[in-house]
C-alpha cells in the first residue's frame, strides 16, 4: 500500500504553477531537503523574476525578491554576512542563464558558499515561452517562430557543465524529474548540494531538466516524453563534480 | 588641528567610524581611493569588502547585504553609478537603506577625467525607474564629507532610504585638515531577514496593497522634506542678488560673495547642502526685493538652477529671475564667476527662468 508522505511544514499552500510544470515538484524536493537537514529556522531563499516570482507569499521562509537575474550578487553578500544560514537560490534558466549570466558565473568563479538551483524548461516561461540561451536547436518559442536558428543564435548553454570544469566549485549536478527514480535522484542532487554549502566546501548548483507544457504546446505526459528523447541527450543527468565534504 | 587626509580616503575612514559593516563596488576614476583604503581598512576593524565585477554586479551585493540589515556602503562616479540604477531602484521598492557615494566627474557618455557636478538631477529625481527619491547631500570640504557620510548613515537607516554622497572629484582628491568622528560598533538591524521568518513575508514587491505602499511613501517623503532640509547662508537677508552653489562651487562662492560683502555690494548666497530634500525652507530669510537669483554650477545647463526656479515659485518669489552662470568642468575660477555675475548686473544676460 503507497504510503502518504506529509509535506514539508514551510509550504504554506500550493504554489499556482501551470498544471503539469516541474516547478511544483521541485521546490517540493527543496524545501524537503531544507527541513530534513534542519535549517527550517535558518534559511533564505533568493527567489528570481520569472515563473519562480509565484514563490511570493507561499513559503513560510525569509525569501528575498531578486533583481531579475541578479540572485548570484545579492546570495554572495547575504552568505557572506550570515556564514551560519543556508542559503539557496532558486532560479529559471532565463533568470540564471540569460539575463543572469555575469552574475551567475562570478558568483561562482568566486566560489561563494551558497546553493543555486537552475530550473531548466527550455524558454521563458513567465513572459510567454521566447526564446532562452537553453531552447533547444530548431525549437519553435514566440521569437523562434520557425524554430531556434543556431548558426544566428548559438547554441544551447549549458552552464553546469562551464562552472563545473572552469571554476573551483564545490558540487555541480544536473536532474530530471520524468519518472520517481529521477526525482529520488534529483532530491539527493539538491542535498548534497546543500551539504556542500552547510560544510563550507564552496558554491554548488544543480540544474533541473522540467517540462514547461503550456509553453511547449504539449501534454503533461508528451512534455516529459521530450526531455527523455530530445534534451537528455544534450544535457546529460547526473553529477558533474563532487568535490565532497570536509 | 587634525590630519590631512585625501576626500575619498576620509569618506572611506568615515563609512567605519559610522559602524559600515560591508563595502561592495568597482573601481572607477576619481573614486577609486575610497574603494582601495576599505579593501585593507575594512579587514582591519574586522568589516567586510567585496571588489565585484563591475558597478551593476555591486550594488545587488549592496541590496543583499541590506535585506540582513547590515550597514553597506558603495562608491563610484557618474556612469559607473547610472549602471547601479536598477539596484538603486529595487532597494526603494524594498525600503532598504544603503549609502552611496558618488564623486562625480564631468560629462555624458563615459565623461571626463575632470570635476563636475552634471550628476545633479539623477541623484536628486531617483535616477531608475518608478518613483522614489534618494537623500542627497553634498560637502564642500573634506570635513564636511566626514561629518556627511558619518550622517548619512544613521538617516539611512532612519527613513529605510539610500542616502547618496554627491560629491566632486575635485573634493574627493583634495587634501585637507580632517578631524574624524569616534568608531561606532553597531549591530545588524532586526527589521531584516534573520533566517527565521520573523517578519513573515516582506518585503514582498508583487503581492503588496500598492496605493497604501504609494500613501505610505509620500508620507516617507513628506517627513524627510520636513526634517532633513540642510544649507549655509550668508547675507541673504539684505541681498539684491543671491547666488546659489553647492559642492565646490558652494565654497568658491562663498568666498566671492565674502570679498563683495566686504567692498559693500548686497549679495548673499545660499549653499545647499541637502540637494534633497531642496532646501527650501532658506528662501525663508531672503531679502523680500531681491533683484536676482543666480545659480552656478559645473554643468553645461542649469540643472540646480530648476529646483532654485521651483522653489523660488513656491516662497512667492515667482516673479524674481533665475539666471545660469555655466562653469564647467573643474571647479570655477572667481574671476569668471565674477564677470558672469557683472554682465547679469547690468542686463547683458537674459535670464533663463
Amino acid at each position: 500500500m503507497a504510503k502518504g508522505k506529509k509535506a514539508p511544514e514551510k509550504i504554506l499552500r500550493q504554489v499556482p504553477f501551470c498544471p503539469g510544470c516541474g516547478h511544483g515538484i521541485i521546490v517540493r524536493l527543496v524545501m524537503e531537503c531544507i527541513e530534513e537537514l534542519g535549517y527550517n529556522d535558518n534559511v533564505l531563499i533568493g527567489k528570481p523574476v520569472g515563473c519562480a516570482s509565484l514563490l511570493d507569499n507561499n513559503l513560510a521562509v525569509d525569501t528575498f525578491t531578486g533583481a531579475h537575474g541578479r540572485n548570484g550578487a545579492s546570495m554572495t553578500t547575504i552568505k557572506r554576512l550570515k556564514p551560519d544560514m543556508l542559503v539557496v537560490s532558486y532560479q529559471g534558466d532565463g533568470d540564471c542563464y540569460n539575463i543572469g549570466f555575469s552574475e551567475t558565473m562570478n558568483a561562482a568563479y568566486r566560489n561563494e558558499k551558497f546553493t543555486v538551483i537552475a530550473v531548466n524548461n527550455g524558454n521563458f516561461g513567465m513572459t510567454g515561452g521566447q526564446m532562452a540561451w537553453t531552447s533547444m536547436p530548431g525549437q519553435k518559442t514566440s521569437t523562434s517562430v520557425n524554430g531556434r536558428n543556431v548558426e544566428l543564435s548559438g547554441m544551447p548553454i549549458r552552464v553546469p557543465e562551464m562552472i563545473a570544469h572552469s571554476f573551483d566549485t564545490a558540487y555541480v549536478a544536473r536532474g530530471a524529474l520524468f519518472t520517481p527514480a529521477e526525482i529520488n535522484k534529483t532530491k539527493s542532487y539538491i542535498k548534497k548540494a546543500m551539504q556542500a554549502q552547510i560544510d563550507g566546501v564552496g558554491h554548488s548548483l544543480v540544474e533541473v531538466l522540467s517540462p514547461c507544457p503550456t509553453n511547449w504546446g504539449l501534454t503533461p505526459l508528451a512534455s516529459m516524453e521530450r526531455i527523455v528523447n530530445e534534451l537528455v541527450p544534450y544535457f546529460p543527468l547526473g553529477e558533474i563534480k563532487n568535490k565532497g565534504g570536509k | 588641528m587634525g590630519d590631512m587626509v585625501k576626500g575619498n580616503i576620509a569618506m572611506g575612514e568615515a563609512a567605519i567610524r559610522a559602524g559600515m559593516h560591508i563595502y561592495c563596488g568597482y573601481p572607477i576614476t576619481p573614486s577609486s581611493e575610497v574603494m582601495e583604503y576599505l579593501s585593507w581598512r575594512a579587514q582591519e576593524a574586522g568589516r567586510q569588502f567585496i571588489q565585484a565585477a563591475n558597478e551593476g554586479e555591486a550594488m545587488y551585493m549592496v541590496y543583499g547585504a541590506a535585506s540582513v540589515g547590515s550597514r553597506v556602503l558603495t562608491a563610484s562616479s557618474g556612469l559607473g553609478i547610472s549602471l547601479k540604477q536598477e539596484g538603486v531602484t529595487y532597494m526603494a521598492a524594498a525600503d532598504y537603506p544603503a549609502v552611496m557615494i558618488n564623486v562625480c566627474r564631468y560629462g555624458d557618455g563615459l565623461g571626463s577625467l575632470e570635476s563636475g557636478q552634471t550628476d545633479y538631477k539623477r541623484e536628486t529625481r531617483g535616477g531608475g525607474n518608478g518613483d522614489y527619491r534618494n537623500i542627497v547631500l553634498s560637502p564642500s570640504t573634506v570635513q564636511e564629507a566626514v561629518d556627511l557620510v558619518y550622517l548619512a548613515f544613521d538617516l539611512s537607516e532612519k527613513y529605510r532610504n539610500i542616502v547618496v554622497i554627491l560629491t566632486e572629484g575635485a573634493l574627493g582628491q583634495m587634501m585637507e585638515d580632517c578631524e574624524y568622528p569616534p568608531v561606532k560598533e553597531v549591530p545588524f538591524y532586526d527589521w531584516a531577514f534573520d533566517g527565521k521568518y520573523t517578519h513573515g513575508p516582506y518585503p514582498s514587491q508583487m503581492a503588496v496593497d500598492l496605493h497604501a505602499k504609494g500613501m505610505k511613501n509620500n508620507e516617507k517623503r513628506a517627513l524627510i522634506t520636513e526634517n532633513e532640509q540642510r544649507w549655509e547662508a550668508v547675507g541673504v537677508e539684505d541681498a539684491e542678488y543671491v547666488l546659489f552653489a553647492y559642492g565646490i562651487p558652494g565654497r568658491v562662492v562663498l568666498g566671492i560673495v565674502d570679498e563683495l560683502r566686504k567692498k559693500g555690494e548686497k549679495v548673499g548666497i545660499i549653499r545647499p547642502i541637502s540637494l534633497w530634500p531642496f532646501p527650501q525652507k532658506a528662501f525663508d530669510s531672503i531679502n523680500k526685493n531681491v533683484k536676482g537669483f543666480i545659480s552656478i554650477e559645473t554643468a553645461d545647463s542649469g540643472q540646480m538652477l530648476e529646483d532654485v526656479a521651483l522653489y523660488a515659485k513656491k516662497k512667492g518669489f515667482g516673479n524674481v529671475p533665475c539666471y545660469f552662470i555655466s562653469s564647467p568642468p573643474g571647479v570655477p575660477k572667481s574671476k569668471y564667476v565674477l564677470e558672469n555675475f557683472e554682465a547679469i548686473k547690468a542686463g547683458k544676460v537674459k535670464e533663463v527662468f
